[in-house]
């Protein structure tokens, strides 16, 4: 089994560990689209400092993991204009979704806008 | 408390999106190239985390959350028209350049100009769906 896979399984373990904790211990559902759409759009400002504060976790625990190893590979393109139109998409579609495909398939829904996706991008 | 435990959940969140490989737009396409060279990465890491989750929500039956009250109400499971919408839209964005709303916050400190771009982009596109979905449905968004 390629190291990816086993890398992809153990990080998607603590994603899921702190989806699970963030449920069993605060009572919330972790979704990045939400909590920072809810910032954005002040449907979520009653629980800012929450939300703030794992945004914070969210950027400076893989800058830290980042620095430590020595950089990380991220983005493929740096064509502006794709960035631009795929941040606006991306952005627009999880807040009308109310969840972004993998927060969705995270908390246990919606095989069919995964089928969506695939039917979209090909 | 609350934030504290937040804190923490962001930073678990984080550590599994940049281990999993998730912060790499390259996982992403390959996960989407079906037909040419297919990287399964995505589904190990899906699967990862669905477990400890299931687990969390049979957990949650007949509790209140520990510091938190009454659990967060789910939203109508219902497979509408903002589901698949917005589900389209954001396959469209997330096919052209990779990543979904963690990663992008999750690989700011090391993405450069293009996270900064994508990641500025994506708070404007959430911005514009209350009015999107205002249009849509009439109904106010829950979140």
């Amino acid at each position: 089994m390629p190291i990816d896979w086993i890398n992809g399984l153990i990080g998607g373990g603590l994603i899921g560990l702190a989806a699970a904790i963030y449920l069993l211990v605060n009572g919330r559902i972790m979704g990045a689209s939400g909590i920072v759409g809810g910032l954005v759009d002040g449907s979520g400002h009653h629980a800012w400092k929450e939300r703030g504060a794992l945004l914070l976790g969210l950027f400076f625990v893989p800058a830290i993991i980042a620095l430590a190893q020595g950089g990380a590979s991220t983005f493929a393109t740096s064509n502006l204009a794709i960035l631009i139109i795929a941040g606006l998409l991306v952005g627009l579609g999880t807040r009308i979704a109310n969840g972004c495909t993998s927060g969705h398939g995270v908390c246990g829904i919606s095989r069919l806008s995964l089928r969506g996706i695939v039917a979209t991008v090909f | 408390m609350r934030s504290l435990v937040a804190f923490l959940v962001g930073g678990l969140f984080g550590a599994g999106l940049l281990i999993s490989g998730m912060t790499d737009t390259r996982k992403v396409q390959g996960w989407l190239d079906i037909f040419g060279d297919w990287d399964p990465t995505l589904a190990f890491v899906m699967g990862g985390a669905i477990i400890p989750m299931a687990i969390a929500w049979q957990l949650t039956k007949g509790r209140t959350a520990l510091i938190g009250g009454a659990f967060t109400a789910l939203s109508d499971p219902q497979v509408d028209r903002r589901i698949v919408i917005g589900s389209v839209l954001f396959g469209a964005g997330w096919g052209l350049s990779g990543p979904c709303p963690g990663p992008a916050i999750a690989s700011l400190s090391f993405g450069g100009l293009s996270g900064l771009v994508f990641a500025t982009a994506m708070i404007g596109g959430m911005a514009m769906a209350p009015t999107a979905n205002r249009y849509l449905d009439g109904s106010p968004q829950t979140a």
